[in-house]
């Protein structure tokens, strides 16, 4: 037992926080957001060279053999730094997917364009809602070994409108067993129509809908009868690496909040000053050592080596928990710098907005709650 | 970064549980688990300190030269929690965690010599003279008095909330020595027999029945001046050093995960009329455990620096505001679960001795005392509020 960081994962901090600390200053920040992308692709050639679009990725395949805790020091940083790059959608689901699920020529393909920066992808899977956990697909798949027809909605799509492919979750066809597969869709197939919105605090979402949309047979990813597994791990690990960001949001909250409440003066003294306010100011760090804590314990339980019930106990756990945590930091942050924090004058807005959007994303608190409280008493039971 | 324990540790892991088998009854293990103080009473706490005794387990934080096993962070970890997860007795924290760290600070060598090995095989018992009537959280202001006359120390005032003290042959107590400008000056660290003549005890009873605390008075109470500790004056340090043990240098996650798996253990009993089938139950027991995985890993990280030789710093106080709240959401939920059998009132102690057969069974009756008496975790070893003053100060620089 050691929980003490690698001299190669302190180096990989550094280099993220130099990163940030040259590419993600306020304005630039701003800027990023501008852009239709929601971010600046020359950031994106940098993340190439630093090795970051292929630290997941097994050496087999080209990749640095990183991770989930070399994943959450990135992460955390990308945080704090509130970098709108699309690294959760390219790398974490989609990239991390096609490494899962892929054929070896796939794997070959897409990975390694992923890793050079060549390609970027979306994941596109939810249709309702994210209280419905992952299994709830009604996009379907039609077709023979000769010709395959898509045809569904995708909601909440993070990033798709940069991405050059989409990959599709589907239902197979009763024939087939009728079980979840996964499709590489080119965005400019014939049939594919996106619609795209500003992401809260940074980034892009869309809405997509394939219709009738022709696809050859190797766009279907992979071979296996059922890929609801893979997403699952996937996207368990994708909750550990955000609760990582939002652990990195926090903390930019609430180091803001510290420095305000120490000039900001009212009745002749700092606000700091004040018990009521140095009170809730440690209340909040706690709040952000806790949600760092659970988030690196998440890390160290959500990779390859944990079984999928310990996997997504430690997954559901850290949403619940940091997702507390967030949520009291976050509201305290915008509550301690009075009426500023509720302008766009400030950043606390953008931090505050991807907080929502963490508690939003892959299922609400409450659903990981209950997923926890259900797993947790399966696991005893056996 | 890894929390898995290398081959070593879990052969270590392996000894430490063939002891626990071999030297914890059950008869023992369900006196401990019925006990619903902080501390247990001294008949359930000696056989199982003999016991570590013998091994030479008794303190795991101590060095070998002063008698403790030298044990790695990693180590001490394994050990309290595997004794935690066997609901073993715990030892009383006031010889080996608060005094006993302080005299291997600050103590002579006589000192060390005399009171050290007694500690290990319980043949003292300590009790903490710190709080006041009048000097609760504002701990610097006491006004318990030591005049040096001679060879000795004579002894004037008041201590209050004075854990087993009825049962404790020694204190450590802070006492004024001078009036200085600084409050915190002019305090001394005495070591008191109290055998010595002067000396009145009086039980308070708490809200749950027990008698765990007392108050204490001293009228002309003789301290030989051997019995100083540190310099004459300089006793606010020994007491601060004393109050980070009492605060961080414990591991108190394992200890909060057998409480939680007791509570559990309820909900998913007959006892609790199966609350775990409960919704809201479930959920909470969840909330509570991701809380105790939190603190565990927060605990972790300081043992981690501890290895590398890091000073954790003022960490401690997370913890203990930590620990203390997540102990009072367990023994919330337990009354919680327990329902209407909440209004049953037992005052008799110990539960594990009761002669006659109770109303209802002893694990349900323990339930409410449980919770009555952990109000006062939020409150001692430095209130929440203090906590929270303490990291506003120390580790936000406010």
């Amino acid at each position: 037992m050691d929980l003490t960081p690698s001299e190669a994962q302190q180096m990989l901090r550094h280099s993220a926080q130099r990163f940030i600390a040259e590419h993600c200053e306020p304005a630039a920040r701003r800027d990023a957001m501008q852009d239709p992308t929601g971010f600046k692709r020359e950031n994106w050639r940098k993340f190439a060279d630093l090795g970051w679009l292929g630290l997941p990725f097994s050496e087999e395949i080209g990749g640095f053999g990183g991770g989930p805790v070399e994943i959450a020091i990135l992460m955390e940083e990308f945080g704090r730094g509130l970098a709108t790059e699309p690294y959760l959608s390219t790398v974490l689901l989609a990239g991390a997917l096609v490494a899962e699920c892929g054929t070896e020529e796939q794997k070959k393909d897409v990975v390694a364009a992923i890793i050079g920066g060549d390609r970027l992808l979306s994941f596109a899977h939810y249709e309702t809602d994210a209280r419905s956990g992952l299994c709830a697909v009604r996009t379907v798949v039609e077709g023979d070994d000769f010709s395959l027809t898509l045809h569904g909605r995708k909601i909440a799509v993070l990033d798709a409108t940069s991405a050059d492919i989409h990959l599709v979750s589907a239902r197979l066809p009763d024939a087939q067993g009728g079980g979840l597969a996964l499709f590489l869709v080119p965005k400019d197939a014939a049939g594919v129509r996106l619609r795209d919105a500003p992401r809260l605090g940074g980034g892009r979402v869309a809405e997509l809908t394939f219709e009738q949309v022709r696809l050859p047979p190797h766009a279907r990813l992979g071979t296996s009868a059922c890929v609801l597994p893979a997403i699952e791990a996937v996207v368990d690990r994708a909750i550990a690496a955000l609760g990582a960001e939002a652990a990195g949001l926090m903390r930019a909250m609430f180091d803001a909040t510290l420095d305000y409440t120490k000039v900001r003066k009212q009745f002749g003294r700092p606000l700091a000053a004040n018990q009521v306010i140095r009170h809730r100011l440690a209340d909040m760090y706690v709040a952000c050592e806790e949600a760092r804590a659970m988030a690196a314990r998440a890390a160290l339980l959500v990779g390859a080596d944990t079984d999928s019930t310990q996997r997504s106990l430690a997954a559901s756990g850290a949403k619940v928990k940091i997702g507390r945590c967030a949520r009291n930091v976050a509201e305290q942050a915008v509550q301690l710098h009075g009426a500023m924090g509720v302008t766009d004058e400030l950043d606390l807005g953008l931090y505050f907005k991807r907080l929502l959007v963490f508690e939003a994303l892959f299922g609400s608190v409450d659903h990981h709650l209950q997923r926890h409280a259900e797993l947790f008493g399966n696991s005893r039971a056996e | 970064m890894s929390l898995s324990f290398t081959a070593e540790e879990l052969r270590f892991r392996d000894e430490v549980r063939a002891f626990i088998a071999a030297r914890l009854s059950p008869e023992l293990r369900r006196a401990s688990s019925l006990n619903v103080s902080f501390f247990s009473d001294p008949d359930i706490v000696a056989p199982w300190q003999r016991a570590l005794h013998e091994r030479g387990w008794v303190a795991p934080g101590w060095p070998r030269e002063h008698g403790g096993p030298g044990w790695t962070a990693t180590q001490r970890w394994i050990f309290e929690s595997e004794c935690a997860a066997a609901g073993a007795p715990q030892l009383s924290p006031m010889g080996i965690k608060m005094v006993g760290p302080v005299l291997m600070r600050f103590g002579t060598s006589e000192q060390k010599k005399f009171y050290l090995p007694r500690i290990l095989s319980g043949e003292d018992r300590w009790c903490q003279g710190y709080s006041e009537p009048g000097s609760g959280s504002d701990l610097a202001s006491l006004k318990t008095r030591a005049v040096r006359r001679g060879d000795h120390y004579v002894v004037n005032g008041t201590k209050i909330w004075t854990t087993h003290a009825h049962f404790a042959n020694r204190m450590f107590a802070l006492v004024r020595t001078s009036d200085e400008p600084r409050q915190q000056d002019g305090i001394s660290f005495l070591l008191i027999d109290m055998a010595s003549p002067g000396i009145t005890i009086r039980p308070i009873m708490m809200i749950s029945g027990d008698h765990d605390v007392n108050q204490v008075f001293f009228d002309e109470v003789e301290v030989p001046h051997a019995n100083l500790v540190g310099e004459e004056g300089r006793g606010w340090t020994c007491g601060k050093y004393l109050l980070e043990f009492e605060r961080g240098g414990g591991i108190n996650s394992p200890k909060l995960r057998y409480a939680l798996e007791k509570v559990r253990g309820l909900a998913n009993s007959g006892l609790s009329y199966k609350a775990i089938m409960l919704q809201e139950i479930a959920t909470k027991l969840s909330e509570i455990e991701l809380d105790v995985q939190t603190l565990e890993f927060l605990e972790l990280q300081v043992l981690s620096a501890l290895q590398r030789g890091e000073n954790p710093g003022p960490v401690s106080s997370v913890l203990k505001l930590r620990a203390s709240e997540i102990h009072q959401a367990i023994s919330r939920v337990g009354v919680e679960m327990i329902g209407q059998n909440t209004l049953v009132e037992e005052t008799r102690r110990p539960l594990h001795a009761l002669k006659d057969r109770p109303l209802i069974p002893e694990e349900v009756l323990s339930v409410v005392p449980r919770h009555l008496n952990g109000r006062a975790n939020t409150i001692f070893g430095g209130s929440s509020e203090i906590q929270r003053d303490i990291i506003a100060k120390q580790v936000l620089g406010l």
